[in-house]
């Protein structure tokens, strides 16, 4: 009798294990929770890469506007730089590469500051937030240095100054925050000489793209890169090829934080599975005490 | 057989010529750590912005983590399940859970770029994030695994406080409050052991949850959204392998008879164990259709195929032979197929699977990321060897009838 008991236990404690971890891999919705109050007014920047020369002066006004080494002016006209793959890293927030293998134009990378943020929704401490104005920006006070955020990112964009012993910074475009607050573009838009950038709400940016597609099809490949892309992305990119492959990563349309924060919010939807596998723990333990004694 | 074995601090002296060679590995990864802290870690490790994480996260967190497994599946056994014979092996459990939980917080403090805001997760929550969620729990099940060892220190002093010189007044008064703490732990124990439990699903499975962030960038053989699932079903199989593999070491250390006959029966759970893991990784490799990646040969392919061949398939035909499980030799092997594979299948999933699209260079550990790893657990062997000669953890037999009973039944629900 006490065996039998013990043994129907033991599949409900197998029972009630499988179910809560089952209950963590079902996503029950594929948005992510944590930037769902997006305002309309978010700010982008439209990225027409046809247009773009090449001159590198967003690098050095980017570096100058955030007090960066800067080279010289002239310096920055330089094609060897420019056919390097490089990365935005800590010198650098912003880099200009040139695609030509693929027959692509100049492509300037940056954070695309997603309207989903996978680094927001990895950040341990939250020090990675979406501001309302599209900005994802970086908290120094809050963050440990764990560079989960890196892992976490699609595009591979922010860096990690691992050098330092002390207060090392991650570092990634900020959308020039302290300038926008100011009623400035970022420095990257300003100083663009052929128009390349274009700053706006993120809806104005997309119809502005969309014009500009029906009124040169034969310019431009019929795709706004970022406006779906991993939930949106307020960085928004035309070109006369696809760019998804060489230049940016083939991402699907769900937002990127989407499948993990499910599993976590499954896993603690108001801390009923963990509670529930405590009570089952518990109620094991107290009736096998029983079956113990009653055999003694 | 009635309590034929007591737990008893292990007389034998400290130094041999193994533990001098651990304590030149251990010193040799001081000296990079000190590296660490006074020039940054990009001037010990080969990290870099396309690779953030390397084997400290991969190994020391991760795969210590999953190691540490056989302190709640023992717990889980021995306390929730009232198998008592199996209480040989739990203390041995819960020291090495406990070691290993400490060197895992002791591997991110030193892994996270400031290290002096550790606490931060304690104040600043982000329920969104798998890490967040594992390093609370890590902290939550650090504590309560201190809890628990609790009752060996008490057990250790009760009647025998003896303070030199002047503070020996305060003998009877530690004493006292010793036997009072002694008290209320054992009222009060089975709340922790569950907690103990509970928190650990939580966070084995979580730690799973961990890359699954990192989307395409891993590679399709490991990124799955059931990796909680596998993670904590290969904790699960991994923790008696890692009792069995530590008891027969240990006692051939000290020179004991190993306790063949209670881990013969502990090794009877593995094999099922084991069993469900490989059917869920085969299972998911079904659904998603991912086994067209092993008909390409190249080192993922190859190195998926050792973790899977190895470290689950051929240690669980191993535990399913009986006579496997009744020799000594057989059980070692074995479990250290098992260890050996939940151990790969970490550093898999965090560095081999790691694949960023456009990485400027590859990542391979350094000498000095080597040195700090092998350091860790170097000093996690000799820790244990000065525990378990100071604190009653191993059982040894002994011809005398069971002194203490209330002690090795510690933690019950009365």
């Amino acid at each position: 009798m006490g065996q039998s008991r013990r043994n129907f236990l033991k599949q409900l404690a197998a029972i009630g294990t499988t179910g809560a971890a089952l209950t963590s891999v079902t996503p029950k919705n594929s948005i992510a929770k944590s930037s769902d109050n997006l305002s309309e007014e978010r700010k982008g920047v439209l990225v027409d890469s046809t247009v773009c020369i090449g001159c590198r002066k967003c690098e050095w006004a980017c570096q100058g506007a955030h007090e960066f080494k800067q080279d010289s002016f002239e310096n920055y006209q330089n094609d060897e730089t420019l056919n390097k793959m490089r990365r935005p890293d800590i010198n650098n927030l912003t880099v200009v590469n040139k695609y030509r293998d693929e027959g692509l134009r100049t492509i300037k990378l940056q954070c695309m500051h997603c309207d989903y943020p996978a680094c927001e929704s990895a950040c341990i401490v939250g020090a990675i937030t979406k501001n309302e104005n599209g900005a994802v920006v970086w908290d120094t006070d809050k963050c440990i240095g764990c560079r989960y955020c890196m892992v976490a990112c699609p595009f591979q964009i922010p860096a990690f100054e691992y050098h330092k012993a002390l207060d090392p910074k991650i570092l990634k475009c900020d959308f020039c925050i302290e300038r926008t607050s100011e009623g400035k573009f970022p420095a990257c838009v300003s100083i663009c000489p052929v128009e390349a950038l274009t700053y706006g709400t993120r809806e104005e940016l997309i119809t502005e793209a969309k014009r500009r597609i029906k009124n040169y099809p034969n310019k431009y490949y019929d795709h706004v890169f970022g406006e779906y892309e991993i939930g949106g992305t307020s960085w928004l990119y035309l070109a006369d090829k696809n760019l998804a492959g060489p230049v940016f990563p083939k991402l699907s349309n769900n937002p990127a934080p989407g499948v993990s924060e499910s599993i976590q919010h499954g896993l603690f939807a108001y801390f009923v599975p963990p509670i529930a596998v405590y009570a089952l723990l518990g109620g094991i333990m107290w009736l096998t005490k029983d079956t113990k004694k009653e055999n003694q | 057989m009635e309590h034929t074995h007591i737990p008893t601090p292990i007389s034998k002296k400290f130094f041999t010529p193994g533990v001098i060679f651990l304590t030149l590995l251990a010193a040799n990864g001081i000296v990079f750590l000190a590296g660490r802290f006074l020039f940054g870690i990009g001037a010990v490790t080969n990290l870099n912005d396309q690779y953030p994480w390397g084997i400290w996260i991969g190994l020391d967190v991760a795969a210590g983590v999953a190691l540490a497994a056989g302190g709640f599946t023992t717990a889980a056994l021995g306390h929730i399940m009232h198998r008592d014979k199996y209480e040989a092996v739990i203390r041995p459990a819960l020291l090495t859970a406990l070691l290993g939980y400490t060197f895992v917080a002791v591997s991110v403090s030193i892994d996270i770029g400031r290290w002096y805001y550790i606490w931060h997760p304690l104040i600043m929550w982000n329920g969104n994030s798998a890490l967040f969620e594992v390093g609370i729990c890590v902290m939550f099940y650090l504590t309560v695994l201190y809890i628990e060892f609790l009752p060996i220190v008490t057990e250790r002093f009760i009647g025998k406080v003896n303070l030199p010189w002047f503070f020996s007044r305060f003998n009877k008064l530690i004493d006292g409050l010793l036997r009072r703490l002694d008290k209320g732990l054992s009222k009060t124990m089975f709340i922790f052991i569950i907690a103990g439990v509970v928190l650990s699903c939580l966070h084995q499975s979580s730690l799973g949850t961990l890359m699954i962030i990192s989307g395409p960038k891993m590679h399709p053989l490991w990124q799955t959204p059931i990796l909680p699932l596998l993670f904590l079903l290969s904790a699960f199989a991994v923790g008696f392998p890692m009792v069995i593999m530590e008891s027969l070491a240990a006692s051939r250390s000290f020179g004991l008879k190993p306790e063949t006959e209670i881990l013969t029966s502990l090794s009877k759970f593995v094999g099922p164990l084991l069993g469900v893991y490989l059917l869920g990784k085969i299972g998911d490799m079904v659904i998603r259709e991912t086994f067209v990646y092993l008909t390409e040969f190249n080192s993922i392919s190859v190195l998926f195929g050792i973790e899977i061949i190895f470290g689950v398939i051929i240690p669980l035909r191993m535990f399913l032979s009986s006579t496997v499980r009744k020799s000594p030799s057989g059980l070692f092997i074995a479990s250290l197929l098992v260890i050996f594979g939940v151990f790969f299948n970490r550093f898999n999933n965090f560095i081999t699977a790691y694949n960023p699209p456009y990485a400027l260079e590859s990542y391979i550990p350094s000498f000095g990321e080597i040195s700090v790893t092998l350091g860790f657990i170097a000093l996690e062997i000799l820790a244990y060897r000065l525990f378990v000669k100071i604190f009653p953890v191993i059982s040894i037999p002994s011809e005398k009838v069971k002194i203490k009973t209330k002690y090795a039944i510690r933690g019950v629900v009365k």
